[in-house]
């Protein structure tokens, strides 16, 4: 996936398709106040300047699905592991709640359920039948939309008769909620081994130039806390600030 | 050296006994007011089992929090019996001797404590065999060997195994001085304990090996229960606080710190209430306090090393850590005042307090500084652990504090409530102050005349 921080407005479109897609609980009154509000994508704001010359930058953060994923190695019942597409997925039945992946994660994306999820009456009618509802004592996060995924597969398989193999499913038949809701198309998707994709040129070159080398790059890409190593398998477009704050050099 | 008197078998026998043939008036109150605590805090956790970890303070950001900090604290308690037991008989520190079982003893109930701790803080307890027991063969899923959530368990129930057997190896003797001393089904069940103990010179030798054998074996045991608890944050790469290599030996020392003055404190009550004044004498106490400046300073040094070490990569995101810890801030909580109130209790007032020769013969400074350590070292692990999770990376945005709730300190708070019942119903059918030892002492004390030398009266086991 591919994030364009200079497209994004920070409209929330995301937050409230992820929160429709893949049965997240209503965040009420109650669950801020005790800071245990989620959001598998969540936009985080950041002012800068001081008033009146204030600006926000908004930043979607998700599961960035790591090539070193963090957390994996330390969930004691492989509850969470990599798949072959390159996934970083969460098995719920699996996890006991140690919340161990949840301390290893620098970006803060896995959550915890505290409570078990309750819907209001009428609305347990417009959960998605295709995600499990997570019970209590588990940590969730953000799959990719891993079932739309999977629903590409089985539409490719049923119009070719057979099993999938190595037929790619066409782009844009498993982009995720998220992706689909963008209204400015911030957020891209694709898949990497697919030749033509739109986003594998900013993979190419955020590999190609790492670390230290990172003046070096064509794009604006860059990956969320480089650093760290965890090779997330999200790239960040840098914004590009055509009016910057009148007094930004003053300070 | 020596100080105190030889005093006869019999003496010995009657006295070390009084708490199981006879019971104090006080001993059954106590024991039901204790009970009563970790009854309420077994109801909190069936509460909590039922609805949810929602009851405590955690939240999206801290996530380990008062159980957590519980368990580390009591690992550490545990690191007592092997420090004085195992260590100060290889190396023959003769005033081990009326502490040793207690130690132990101590060192099994923190543990099976501290056991408690991790399991009701994950969110689905009723499915923990799912991961410390690889049970699931069918379906080929095992535990994942590479976190260190299950060397956990492993090592701890190592330490649990071996401590068992220790003690059980040096309570053998003692058992059969209580078989001959008992009627109907104590005698009986004494008799089974004591595996047929006679005391012969062949019976004497092996217990005597094993006690020895198994103190160098439990010595690697002990340095890796703390180890590796210290790498279940060590490990951590997310958290900057939490990733240091000086945890090991950190935790280590400080656990021998925290444990020996639990310890301590634990000689000065049994010596009160079972009035045991010429086994646990002042100069043990004093031995103690002088073993405790030592590793105070040695723990001192590495909270200092921890900190300096942190802070030398000038990174943006530990130092924010650090600030969290050290500076003054403007609202949640003054972790800064906390942190002052830390270091006082845990470094400076006791080993004041431990510096006087006097002082250390006093058992009511004693007391105090050994409680200060202990409250002291309780705070130091939460203020390594919460402040960390709280500033976590370079996304402030998610930056967010952690308040214990009550269901928390209900529990937390009982299980010191039921560290100190199981050691008191311990007490009740088992001698803590082992027997056979106080009289080996004695023994060794007493020196008989070869010719014109003055030599001890036995050879030394080992």
């Amino acid at each position: 996936m591919v994030v364009d921080l200079d497209k994004c407005t920070g409209c929330q479109a995301c937050v409230v398709a992820c929160q429709a897609e893949n049965n997240i609980p209503i965040n009420t009154k109650d669950y801020f106040l005790q800071r245990r509000a989620y959001e598998w994508i969540r936009i985080e704001r950041y002012w800068e300047g001081e008033y009146p010359n204030v600006k926000a930058r908004f930043m979607p953060v998700l599961c960035q699905h790591c090539e070193n994923a963090p957390c994996e190695p330390v969930c004691p019942v492989y509850a969470t592991y990599h798949n072959e597409e390159g996934l970083n997925v969460q098995v719920y039945n699996r996890c006991v709640g140690t919340r161990y992946c949840i301390n290893n994660c620098p970006y803060q994306v896995r959550m915890f359920n505290y409570w078990h999820p309750n819907w209001p009456h009428r609305m347990e009618n417009q959960l998605n039948p295709d995600v499990t509802v997570r019970s209590r004592g588990i940590t969730e996060k953000c799959t990719f939309c891993v079932q739309r995924i999977r629903r590409g597969e089985i539409q490719v398989e049923a119009r070719a008769g057979q099993r999938l193999d190595d037929n790619r499913i066409a782009a844009g038949n498993y982009d995720p909620a998220c992706v689909q809701a963008c209204p400015t198309s911030a957020l891209m998707f694709g898949d990497l081994n697919e030749p033509n994709t739109a986003i594998k040129p900013y993979f190419d070159d955020v590999n190609n130039y790492p670390g230290h080398h990172e003046h070096e790059r064509e794009t604006r890409g860059y990956r969320l806390l480089e650093e760290m190593n965890t090779r997330p398998s999200v790239i960040y477009l840098k914004k590009v600030d055509q009016y910057p704050l009148a007094d930004k050099g003053a300070h | 050296m020596q100080e105190g008197k030889v005093l006869p078998a019999a003496q010995i026998n009657r006295d070390l006994l009084r708490s199981i043939l006879e019971t104090p008036r006080w001993f059954w109150p106590v024991v039901t007011l204790l009970g009563l605590i970790v009854l309420v805090a077994a109801i909190t956790i069936g509460v909590m089992i039922n609805t949810g970890l929602g009851i405590t303070g955690l939240n999206y950001k801290v996530v380990w929090g008062f159980f957590i900090t519980n368990f580390v604290f009591w690992i550490g308690i545990s690191h007592a019996g092997v420090m004085l037991s195992a260590i100060l008989r290889l190396a023959k520190a003769e005033w081990r001797r009326p502490a040793t079982r207690a130690a132990e003893v101590l060192t099994i109930f923190s543990l099976m404590t501290a056991m408690i701790m991790p399991i009701i803080h994950t969110g689905r307890p009723w499915r923990i065999l799912y991961w410390a027991f690889p049970y699931d063969f069918a379906r080929g899923v095992w535990p994942n060997i590479r976190t260190p959530l299950v060397w956990d368990p492993s090592a701890i129930l190592t330490y649990l195994t071996s401590s068992t057997m220790f003690v059980a190896i040096a309570l053998v003797p003692d058992f059969a001085v209580l078989r001959d001393r008992t009627t109907g089904w104590p005698h009986r069940i004494y008799t089974l304990l004591a595996m047929g103990w006679e005391g012969n010179p062949r019976q004497w030798k092996l217990q005597i090996i094993a006690g020895v054998l198994l103190s160098a074996l439990i010595l690697p045991v002990f340095v890796s229960v703390h180890s590796i608890v210290s790498w279940d944050f060590g490990m951590a790469v997310a958290i900057k606080s939490w990733h240091s290599t000086v945890f090991a030996p950190y935790f280590v020392v400080g656990a021998v710190h925290s444990g020996v003055s639990a310890v301590v404190f634990a000689m000065i009550l049994l010596r009160w209430a079972y009035g045991w004044q010429e086994y646990i004498r002042h100069e043990h106490i004093d031995a103690l306090g002088r073993l405790l400046i030592v590793v105070a300073t040695g723990w001192f040094y590495f909270l200092v090393m921890e900190i300096v070490f942190g802070i030398y990569g000038l990174e943006g995101d530990e130092l924010a850590v650090r600030a969290l810890q050290f500076l003054p801030t403007e609202s949640g909580v003054p972790y800064n005042i906390w942190m002052i109130v830390f270091v006082g209790i845990t470094y400076f007032l006791p080993v004041i307090l431990w510096l006087p020769r006097a002082w250390r013969r006093n058992l009511w400074i004693m007391s105090t500084a050994c409680i200060s350590v202990n409250v002291g070292m309780w705070l130091e692990r939460y203020l390594l652990f919460v402040p960390g999770q709280a500033n976590k990376q370079f996304l402030t945005f998610t930056w967010n504090d952690y308040l214990p709730q009550p269901a928390e300190a209900i529990i937390v708070g009982a299980t010191f409530a039921f560290v100190s019942m199981l050691m008191l119903l311990f007490s009740r059918v088992f001698p803590l102050v082992p027997l056979y030892d106080i009289k080996e002492g004695d023994i060794l004390k007493t020196e008989i005349k070869v010719g014109r030398r003055t030599v001890p009266a036995t050879f030394r086991e080992d």
